[in-house]
């Protein structure tokens, strides 16, 4: 009987022993501490990275829409209370900032075989984030709609414009257009978006003067004044999910949003047969002549914290390695636009892939971009509910950048 | 009592104060007079998935070395105080001398973000304190003329209001206006008009966040007046009545004046309260058609990846001195009246 009892023990011992072996990835301990955005994506690659905890690795996340908000201080601190950020192009600049990651250089050598070289955000010659997934905001159509007013599919915001007039004209819906523009930060990003598709420049070359009071600036708003015509009157309020949630229900027959709701919203849950079967992904559309469309491309990576062990950082890589492996995306194919090798681009990524190829720019990287977007998504809407003109609300731009750069130290 | 056991007595509750108090607003000030270092920004070559570019990225090694030297940032004096996203001087002297006619004045102080804020915040303020005293006041006597029975049930509905969470209450008022919620698209039939919308117009907003903060305040003011009500003495009343007082009479000449004090504390509460409206701005998506002091300071601080702890902290000690300027007056009336009792 006694026998019988060690045996089981020992048996119980060798299962527990294999199956840390082989949830630690192989890693031999440390720990994994991520602090990540809140979405579907984010969640399969995080969900894999978990795999490899257990035989002396422990693990812990934190899936939270405020990450952006802690970041900075979480990392701060030492050693910092989260081994890895995952960031994208607009946030990964406050960590960069305060000098809070450490260069990836060495751990990509030694680990970092299965990534490909356009992953790699190299920053003054040292990789500073692995990218996994990009994001740009791109046109959804309704196809149905579309052929009923008799319009082809828009190649500009002019002609976004016209097919706008035509089924409105026709009767078919009031208000057909949607973007997101909630004001603050939904607002600005229209902004960047159309003043780059205009071919603009945020800033003097090579200084933090900010220039966008002039003609691209001015044509920017027009057009944007000219699109919300056709938005629903409370278009001020419009975030990401509200205009999913519009689109799903039918009420917009055009809108610009982001690639990453185009698998939510061409599933089958929460919206009809005759919205999703009728749903149709493509580039972002390009204004005022010029030849890239009007939308900033974003990725999503990873980034390991400065101040924390070697061991605890090497831990993290190789979990997060893990995490976008192409096993990963295998099982999570239509979630995003992965940057992964073994990626297959559904109907959900046509958009963005269209965008990209189309010439698109990313998000520009400045330290003091943060504070130009802040003043445009405060100081916009003015404008567009007619309150001053293009020129004032421009100038009132600048002014608030102006002043906050000062403060920050950059002028 | 001593000297010795009064302080003895005081010194928990002082010792509090100043840490939780004192200290915290002390903070802020010295904050509000520093900005940040210059930063030594050089330009480096950024590579991604979408290609490589120049882009300018700040020296950590210079810009360490300088924090160093002067942990606390660059002394700025009161130049955060008076630049244009807060007093405004220059801006506002700049607009009294090129503007021809008072409204055109009026028109470009009001595009600056301080006094954006400012206006909807004194609106606010004014209107929904008295509006919330009025109506709790009627609610207290509406309840303490019902039965007994009734009143339990009655008290608990009424201060339903202020036990919502205010960001949760206006997050599901903001939903039901919506042009397709239950109370938006009962306004569109009832005006028959499919435009309406509550959240678009400037003036519709107004109204709908000061009709919000009475909504939620007015409980508070209710349950302190049912409190006092309580408390008015009968003999008065009978002896009112029996003068041939009527209902009204006795209402202004005896129930009024003995709930006087508690008017006062309510003013008081409601005026710091209003001032510092935040919430259901927030709730309401309302920023771009009203903005106040309190959600400057959260633009500051949340608006984006990078926080302004200068700005805010100068928009913090402005939003003291306003609420201390708005009490002065309570405060004063308060204190005649204390030594006129005590003479």
């Amino acid at each position: 009987m006694r026998n019988l009892k060690n045996l089981a023990l020992a048996a119980a011992m060798v299962c527990l022993g294999g199956t840390a072996a082989q949830a630690g990835c192989g890693i031999s301990g440390g720990s994994v501490r991520i602090l990540a955005n809140d979405f579907a994506a984010l969640h399969a690659v995080v969900g894999k990275a978990e795999e490899c905890a257990g035989g002396g690795v422990t693990f812990s996340k934190n899936h939270t829409a405020e990450h952006k908000d802690l970041q900075v201080a979480a990392l701060k601190a030492n050693p910092a209370e989260y081994t890895s950020a995952v960031v994208a192009n607009g946030s990964i600049v406050p960590l960069m900032n305060e000098g809070l990651i450490r260069p990836l250089d060495d751990l990509v050598a030694k680990y970092g075989q299965g990534l490909q070289k356009h992953q790699l955000i190299t920053i003054d010659g040292k990789v500073m984030a692995v990218a996994f997934m990009a994001n740009a905001q791109h046109l959804f159509y309704r196809k149905d709609i579309l052929a009923k007013a008799g319009v082809s599919v828009p190649k500009t915001y002019e002609e976004v414009l016209a097919a706008s007039k035509a089924i409105r004209d026709k009767g078919l819906m009031q208000h057909p257009f949607a973007l997101n523009t909630k004001t603050g930060w939904n607002l600005g990003e229209e902004f960047v978006n159309m003043y780059l598709g205009h071919g603009g420049e945020f800033f003097k070359p090579g200084t933090a003067q900010v220039s966008v009071n002039n003609a691209k600036g001015v044509a920017t708003l027009n057009m944007l004044k000219s699109l919300v015509q056709y938005s629903n009157p409370d278009y001020l309020t419009f975030d990401s999910n509200a205009t999913a949630a519009e689109w799903e229900a039918g009420k917009l027959a055009l809108a610009v949003l982001w690639g990453s709701r185009g698998a939510p919203i061409l599933d089958d849950e929460g919206s009809t047969a005759e919205v999703t079967g009728n749903t149709v992904l493509t580039g972002a559309p390009t204004v005022g002549g010029g030849s890239i469309p009007a939308t900033t491309l974003w990725w999503d990576g990873f980034t390991i914290a400065k101040n924390i062990s070697d061991q605890d950082a090497e831990a993290t890589f190789r979990a997060l390695v893990h995490g976008i492996s192409s096993e990963m995306v295998r099982a999570n194919n239509d979630k995003a636009v992965w940057l992964i090798e073994g990626y297959v681009p559904g109907k959900a990524a046509e958009g963005v892939s269209a965008s990209a190829v189309g010439g698109a720019s990313p998000y520009p990287m400045l330290p003091y971009m943060g504070l130009l977007h802040t003043a445009l998504g405060a100081e916009i809407s003015d404008f567009l509910q007619g309150k001053e003109s293009a020129q004032q609300a421009l100038a009132d731009v600048e002014a608030a950048y102006t002043t906050a750069a000062k403060e920050k130290g950059f002028l | 009592m001593p000297h010795r056991t009064f302080f003895w007595f005081m010194l928990p509750s002082l010792v509090s104060m100043i840490l939780l108090i004192a200290v915290p607003i002390v903070s802020v000030l010295v904050q509000s007079l520093y900005i940040e270092h210059e930063q030594v920004v050089v330009t480096i070559e950024s590579c991604g998935p979408f290609g490589c570019k120049q882009e300018t990225s700040i020296d950590l090694e210079a810009t360490a070395k300088l924090r160093e030297a002067e942990p606390l940032g660059r002394f700025n004096g009161l130049g955060t105080y008076f630049n244009r996203n807060h007093l405004a001087t220059e801006e506002i002297a700049a607009a009294w001398s090129n503007s021809g006619s008072l409204k055109a004045f009026l028109v470009q102080v009001l595009n600056l973000p301080f006094y954006k804020a400012l206006s909807f915040t004194l609106t606010y303020t004014f209107l929904v304190t008295p509006l919330v005293i009025l109506l709790g006041f009627f609610i207290a006597l509406g309840v303490n003329s019902l039965s007994s029975w009734l009143k339990g049930p009655t008290i608990f509905v009424s201060l339903l209001p202020m036990i919502v969470t205010p960001l949760i209450g206006s997050l599901i008022l903001f939903w039901m206006i919506d042009a397709r919620g239950i109370l938006g698209a009962f306004l569109q039939r009832l005006f028959d008009d499919p435009e309406l919308s509550l959240k678009a117009s400037p003036a519709l907003t107004w109204v709908m966040l000061i009709v919000y903060g009475v909504w939620h305040s007015a409980p508070f003011a209710f349950i302190v007046f049912y409190a006092g009500l309580q408390t008015v003495p009968e003999e008065t009343l009978e002896a009112a009545t029996i003068d041939g007082a009527t209902r009204g009479q006795r209402l202004r000449h005896v129930v009024v004046p003995h709930l006087m004090p508690l008017v006062v504390f309510i003013t008081l509460m409601q005026l710091m309260d209003n001032f510092r409206v935040l919430e259901p701005i927030v709730g309401f998506s309302a920023s771009a058609n009203a903005t106040s002091l309190s959600w400057i300071i959260f633009n500051d601080l949340r608006g984006q990846d990078v926080q302004l702890f200068g700005s805010a902290a100068a928009t913090s000690m402005l939003t003291i001195l306003g609420v201390s300027i708005l009490m002065t007056p309570v405060l004063i009336r308060t204190w005649r009246d204390f030594h006129r009792k005590v003479a």
